[in-house]
Protein backbone atom coordinates (compact mmCIF):
# COMPACT_ATOMS: atom_id res chain seq x y z
CA UNK A 1 0.00 0.00 0.00
CA UNK A 2 1.36 3.31 -0.69
CA UNK A 3 0.70 6.41 1.18
CA UNK A 4 -1.35 7.78 -1.44
CA UNK A 5 -4.01 4.91 -1.01
CA UNK A 6 -3.98 5.13 2.77
CA UNK A 7 -4.94 8.53 2.40
CA UNK A 8 -7.45 7.68 -0.20
CA UNK A 9 -9.30 4.88 1.89
CA UNK A 10 -8.49 6.90 5.05
CA UNK A 11 -10.85 9.73 3.27
CA UNK A 12 -13.18 7.18 2.27
CA UNK A 13 -13.86 6.00 6.16
CA UNK A 14 -14.45 9.00 7.29
CA UNK A 15 -16.96 10.29 5.32
CA UNK A 16 -19.27 11.00 8.14
CA UNK A 17 -17.10 13.78 9.35
CA UNK A 18 -17.15 17.48 8.48
CA UNK A 19 -15.41 18.29 5.34
CA UNK A 20 -13.26 20.53 7.30
CA UNK A 21 -12.22 17.76 9.89
CA UNK A 22 -11.45 15.24 7.24
CA UNK A 23 -8.98 17.51 5.71
CA UNK A 24 -7.45 18.22 8.85
CA UNK A 25 -7.33 14.49 9.70
CA UNK A 26 -5.56 13.94 6.49
CA UNK A 27 -3.28 16.63 6.58
CA UNK A 28 -2.20 15.08 10.23
CA UNK A 29 -1.50 11.62 8.77
CA UNK A 30 0.07 13.06 5.54
CA UNK A 31 2.27 14.92 7.67
CA UNK A 32 3.32 11.36 10.31
CA UNK A 33 3.89 9.58 7.48
CA UNK A 34 6.31 12.18 5.58
CA UNK A 35 7.91 12.85 8.99
CA UNK A 36 8.44 9.01 9.36
CA UNK A 37 10.19 8.74 6.10
CA UNK A 38 11.93 11.69 6.42
CA UNK A 39 13.56 9.90 8.90
CA UNK A 40 14.82 6.73 6.88
CA UNK A 41 11.63 4.61 6.97
CA UNK A 42 10.09 3.36 3.84
CA UNK A 43 7.02 4.26 2.83
CA UNK A 44 5.91 0.41 3.66
CA UNK A 45 7.09 0.47 7.33
CA UNK A 46 5.73 4.08 7.85
CA UNK A 47 2.41 2.77 7.21
CA UNK A 48 2.76 0.15 9.61
CA UNK A 49 3.68 2.01 12.46
CA UNK A 50 0.27 3.65 12.20
CA UNK A 51 -1.98 0.92 11.97
CA UNK A 52 -4.44 -0.90 9.23
CA UNK A 53 -6.60 1.67 8.03
CA UNK A 54 -9.54 0.37 9.29
CA UNK A 55 -8.17 0.45 13.42
CA UNK A 56 -7.43 4.11 12.47
CA UNK A 57 -11.06 4.51 11.27
CA UNK A 58 -12.23 3.25 14.46
CA UNK A 59 -10.38 4.85 16.95
CA UNK A 60 -10.93 8.24 15.21
CA UNK A 61 -15.47 7.05 15.10
CA UNK A 62 -14.65 6.47 19.06
CA UNK A 63 -13.17 9.56 19.30
CA UNK A 64 -15.86 11.70 17.59
CA UNK A 65 -18.57 12.58 19.64
CA UNK A 66 -22.14 11.03 18.55
CA UNK A 67 -23.05 14.72 18.72
CA UNK A 68 -20.79 16.16 15.87
CA UNK A 69 -21.63 13.02 13.66
CA UNK A 70 -25.41 13.67 13.80
CA UNK A 71 -25.35 17.02 13.15
CA UNK A 72 -23.00 16.04 10.12
CA UNK A 73 -25.41 13.96 8.80
CA UNK A 74 -28.36 16.28 9.15
CA UNK A 75 -25.72 18.97 7.36
CA UNK A 76 -25.66 16.60 4.51
CA UNK A 77 -29.02 15.43 4.06
CA UNK A 78 -29.88 19.59 4.45
CA UNK A 79 -27.47 20.34 1.68
CA UNK A 80 -28.72 16.81 -0.41
CA UNK A 81 -32.53 18.42 -0.34
CA UNK A 82 -31.86 21.36 -1.19
CA UNK A 83 -31.14 24.55 0.45
CA UNK A 84 -34.02 27.06 1.87
CA UNK A 85 -36.01 23.92 3.29
CA UNK A 86 -36.70 25.50 6.91
CA UNK A 87 -36.01 22.47 9.38
CA UNK A 88 -39.63 21.08 9.98
CA UNK A 89 -39.46 20.63 6.15
CA UNK A 90 -36.87 18.94 6.16
CA UNK A 91 -37.81 16.77 8.97
CA UNK A 92 -41.39 15.82 7.15
CA UNK A 93 -39.97 15.56 4.17
CA UNK A 94 -36.57 13.54 4.91
CA UNK A 95 -35.99 10.38 3.89
CA UNK A 96 -36.42 7.45 5.54
CA UNK A 97 -33.08 7.91 7.94
CA UNK A 98 -34.88 10.41 10.10
CA UNK A 99 -37.38 8.05 11.40
CA UNK A 100 -35.06 4.99 11.44
CA UNK A 101 -32.73 6.98 13.52
CA UNK A 102 -35.48 8.10 16.01
CA UNK A 103 -36.58 4.73 16.19
CA UNK A 104 -33.17 2.69 16.85
CA UNK A 105 -32.06 5.73 19.46
CA UNK A 106 -35.58 4.82 21.11
CA UNK A 107 -35.36 0.99 20.78
CA UNK A 108 -31.53 1.48 21.76
CA UNK A 109 -32.34 3.71 25.19
CA UNK A 110 -35.41 1.56 26.25
CA UNK A 111 -33.26 -1.93 25.95
CA UNK A 112 -30.80 0.76 28.03
CA UNK A 113 -33.40 1.22 30.50
CA UNK A 114 -34.69 -1.98 30.93
CA UNK A 115 -31.32 -3.81 31.34
CA UNK A 116 -29.93 -1.27 33.77
CA UNK A 117 -33.35 -1.56 35.64
CA UNK A 118 -32.75 -5.69 35.79
CA UNK A 119 -29.47 -4.82 37.30
CA UNK A 120 -30.79 -1.82 40.03
CA UNK A 121 -33.43 -4.96 41.01
CA UNK A 122 -30.85 -7.21 41.70
CA UNK A 123 -29.14 -5.03 43.70
CA UNK A 124 -32.05 -4.08 45.94
CA UNK A 125 -32.75 -7.85 46.33
CA UNK A 126 -28.72 -8.32 47.31
CA UNK A 127 -29.35 -5.42 49.82
CA UNK A 128 -33.02 -6.66 51.00
CA UNK A 129 -31.44 -9.86 52.00
CA UNK A 130 -28.84 -9.10 53.20
CA UNK A 131 -30.53 -6.53 55.33
CA UNK A 132 -33.36 -9.06 55.66
CA UNK A 133 -30.96 -11.92 57.25
CA UNK A 134 -29.70 -9.94 60.09
CA UNK A 135 -32.93 -9.14 61.05
CA UNK A 136 -33.85 -12.61 60.94
CA UNK A 137 -31.00 -13.47 63.14
CA UNK A 138 -31.75 -10.70 65.35
CA UNK A 139 -35.29 -12.07 65.92
CA UNK A 140 -33.99 -15.57 67.26
CA UNK A 141 -33.17 -13.57 70.63
CA UNK A 142 -36.87 -13.28 70.70
CA UNK A 143 -37.70 -17.09 70.20
CA UNK A 144 -34.29 -17.99 72.91
CA UNK A 145 -36.60 -15.76 75.64
CA UNK A 146 -39.81 -18.02 74.89
CA UNK A 147 -37.68 -20.72 75.52
CA UNK A 148 -37.80 -21.99 72.02
CA UNK A 149 -34.73 -23.53 70.89
CA UNK A 150 -35.55 -24.88 68.00
CA UNK A 151 -37.24 -21.93 66.73
CA UNK A 152 -34.28 -19.64 67.53
CA UNK A 153 -31.93 -21.87 65.74
CA UNK A 154 -34.37 -21.70 62.23
CA UNK A 155 -34.15 -18.13 63.06
CA UNK A 156 -30.43 -18.23 63.09
CA UNK A 157 -29.87 -20.51 60.37
CA UNK A 158 -32.04 -19.19 57.78
CA UNK A 159 -30.75 -15.52 58.68
CA UNK A 160 -27.36 -16.96 57.79
CA UNK A 161 -28.43 -18.29 54.59
CA UNK A 162 -30.04 -15.43 53.31
CA UNK A 163 -26.87 -12.74 54.02
CA UNK A 164 -25.14 -15.09 52.85
CA UNK A 165 -27.13 -15.18 49.46
CA UNK A 166 -27.16 -11.71 49.61
CA UNK A 167 -23.26 -11.47 49.83
CA UNK A 168 -22.96 -13.57 47.12
CA UNK A 169 -25.73 -11.70 45.14
CA UNK A 170 -23.60 -8.22 45.46
CA UNK A 171 -20.20 -9.48 42.95
CA UNK A 172 -22.75 -10.66 40.16
CA UNK A 173 -24.69 -7.40 40.49
CA UNK A 174 -20.95 -5.65 40.10
CA UNK A 175 -20.20 -7.98 37.11
CA UNK A 176 -22.96 -7.31 35.68
CA UNK A 177 -23.11 -4.12 36.02
CA UNK A 178 -20.07 -3.38 34.41
CA UNK A 179 -20.55 -5.49 31.31
CA UNK A 180 -23.82 -3.52 30.55
CA UNK A 181 -21.22 -0.31 30.95
CA UNK A 182 -19.04 -2.17 28.36
CA UNK A 183 -21.75 -3.23 25.62
CA UNK A 184 -23.32 -0.04 25.78
CA UNK A 185 -20.29 1.51 24.87
CA UNK A 186 -20.54 -1.59 22.00
CA UNK A 187 -23.33 -0.03 21.23
CA UNK A 188 -22.75 3.40 20.43
CA UNK A 189 -19.50 2.88 18.67
CA UNK A 190 -21.71 0.37 16.20
CA UNK A 191 -23.97 3.30 16.18
CA UNK A 192 -21.42 6.05 15.42
CA UNK A 193 -19.65 3.94 12.70
CA UNK A 194 -23.06 3.38 11.10
CA UNK A 195 -23.48 7.34 10.90
CA UNK A 196 -19.87 7.15 9.75
CA UNK A 197 -19.52 5.38 6.49
CA UNK A 198 -22.94 5.75 5.11
CA UNK A 199 -23.66 9.11 3.98
CA UNK A 200 -26.37 10.29 2.10
CA UNK A 201 -25.63 10.43 -1.56
CA UNK A 202 -24.27 14.03 -2.62
CA UNK B 1 -5.32 2.69 34.95
CA UNK B 2 -8.67 4.76 35.50
CA UNK B 3 -9.40 6.53 31.92
CA UNK B 4 -10.23 9.60 33.27
CA UNK B 5 -6.85 9.90 35.41
CA UNK B 6 -5.08 8.73 32.39
CA UNK B 7 -6.44 11.57 30.11
CA UNK B 8 -5.42 14.45 32.33
CA UNK B 9 -1.97 12.90 32.30
CA UNK B 10 -1.27 12.68 28.91
CA UNK B 11 -2.52 16.38 28.16
CA UNK B 12 0.18 17.14 30.52
CA UNK B 13 2.86 14.83 28.86
CA UNK B 14 1.69 16.83 25.75
CA UNK B 15 2.22 19.75 26.77
CA UNK B 16 5.64 19.03 28.78
CA UNK B 17 6.61 17.30 25.47
CA UNK B 18 6.22 21.36 24.03
CA UNK B 19 7.41 23.19 27.12
CA UNK B 20 10.94 24.15 26.22
CA UNK B 21 10.40 24.42 22.43
CA UNK B 22 7.94 24.42 19.74
CA UNK B 23 7.55 20.72 18.23
CA UNK B 24 5.29 18.53 15.65
CA UNK B 25 3.44 15.91 15.72
CA UNK B 26 5.49 12.91 15.04
CA UNK B 27 8.52 14.69 17.23
CA UNK B 28 6.40 15.04 20.16
CA UNK B 29 4.94 11.09 20.02
CA UNK B 30 8.48 10.21 20.13
CA UNK B 31 9.37 12.08 22.83
CA UNK B 32 7.25 10.56 25.31
CA UNK B 33 7.48 7.07 23.90
CA UNK B 34 9.49 6.51 26.58
CA UNK B 35 6.81 6.99 29.42
CA UNK B 36 3.52 6.29 27.08
CA UNK B 37 2.87 4.83 23.38
CA UNK B 38 0.11 7.64 22.13
CA UNK B 39 -1.24 6.59 19.15
CA UNK B 40 -1.74 9.22 16.43
CA UNK B 41 -5.46 9.37 16.93
CA UNK B 42 -4.93 10.11 20.32
CA UNK B 43 -2.42 12.57 20.00
CA UNK B 44 -4.62 14.48 17.18
CA UNK B 45 -7.57 14.39 20.08
CA UNK B 46 -5.35 15.54 22.71
CA UNK B 47 -3.60 18.50 20.88
CA UNK B 48 -7.12 20.01 19.29
CA UNK B 49 -8.18 19.72 23.19
CA UNK B 50 -5.27 21.19 24.12
CA UNK B 51 -5.58 23.97 21.64
CA UNK B 52 -9.44 24.21 21.93
CA UNK B 53 -8.45 25.14 25.71
CA UNK B 54 -6.11 27.67 25.19
CA UNK B 55 -3.28 25.30 26.52
CA UNK B 56 -1.34 25.67 22.99
CA UNK B 57 -1.07 27.40 19.66
CA UNK B 58 -0.79 25.89 16.46
CA UNK B 59 1.30 27.57 13.18
CA UNK B 60 1.99 26.02 9.91
CA UNK B 61 5.77 26.16 9.02
CA UNK B 62 7.62 25.46 5.70
CA UNK B 63 9.53 22.07 5.94
CA UNK B 64 11.77 20.44 3.09
CA UNK B 65 9.42 22.11 0.71
CA UNK B 66 6.06 20.98 2.92
CA UNK B 67 4.21 22.63 5.68
CA UNK B 68 4.73 21.31 8.68
CA UNK B 69 2.15 21.62 11.63
CA UNK B 70 4.16 23.23 14.84
CA UNK B 71 2.78 23.14 18.55
CA UNK B 72 3.32 26.38 20.83
CA UNK B 73 2.94 26.23 24.33
CA UNK B 74 0.75 29.28 25.65
CA UNK B 75 0.98 30.97 29.60
CA UNK B 76 -2.55 29.19 30.38
CA UNK B 77 -0.34 25.52 29.35
CA UNK B 78 2.82 26.43 31.81
CA UNK B 79 0.41 27.22 33.94
CA UNK B 80 -1.42 23.84 34.07
CA UNK B 81 1.76 22.25 33.97
CA UNK B 82 2.39 23.59 37.59
CA UNK B 83 -0.40 23.17 38.68
CA UNK B 84 -0.37 19.15 38.10
CA UNK B 85 2.97 19.38 39.92
CA UNK B 86 1.55 21.08 42.90
CA UNK B 87 -1.05 18.68 42.58
CA UNK B 88 0.80 15.21 42.56
CA UNK B 89 3.15 16.68 45.28
CA UNK B 90 0.45 15.78 47.56
CA UNK B 91 -0.65 12.76 45.84
CA UNK B 92 3.18 11.89 46.00
CA UNK B 93 3.44 11.99 49.89
CA UNK B 94 0.27 9.69 50.10
CA UNK B 95 1.99 7.08 47.81
CA UNK B 96 4.97 7.23 49.84
CA UNK B 97 2.83 6.46 52.75
CA UNK B 98 1.33 4.12 51.68
CA UNK B 99 4.13 2.17 50.44
CA UNK B 100 5.40 2.70 53.86
CA UNK B 101 8.26 5.35 53.05
CA UNK B 102 6.40 8.16 54.83
CA UNK B 103 8.91 11.18 55.92
CA UNK B 104 7.67 12.04 59.81
CA UNK B 105 6.50 15.60 59.93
Amino acid sequence: MTKQEFLASLREGLRGLPPADIEERIAFYDEMIDDRMEEGLTEEEALAELGSVESVIVQITADTPLVKLVKEKVRSERKRSGKGLTTVLLVLGSPIWVSLLIAAFAVALSLAAAAWSVVISLYAAALSLSVGGVAFVAFSVIYILRGNIPGAAFAVGAGLAAVGLGLLLFPACNALAKGLVKGMKKLVLGFKSLLMRKKGAE
Amino acid sequence: MDAQLKRGILDICVLAAIRDKDSYGYQIIKDVKPCVELSESTLYTILKRLEAGGALTVYSAEHGGRLRKYYHITPLGLKRIEEFKEEWKGIMTIYRFIIGEGEEP
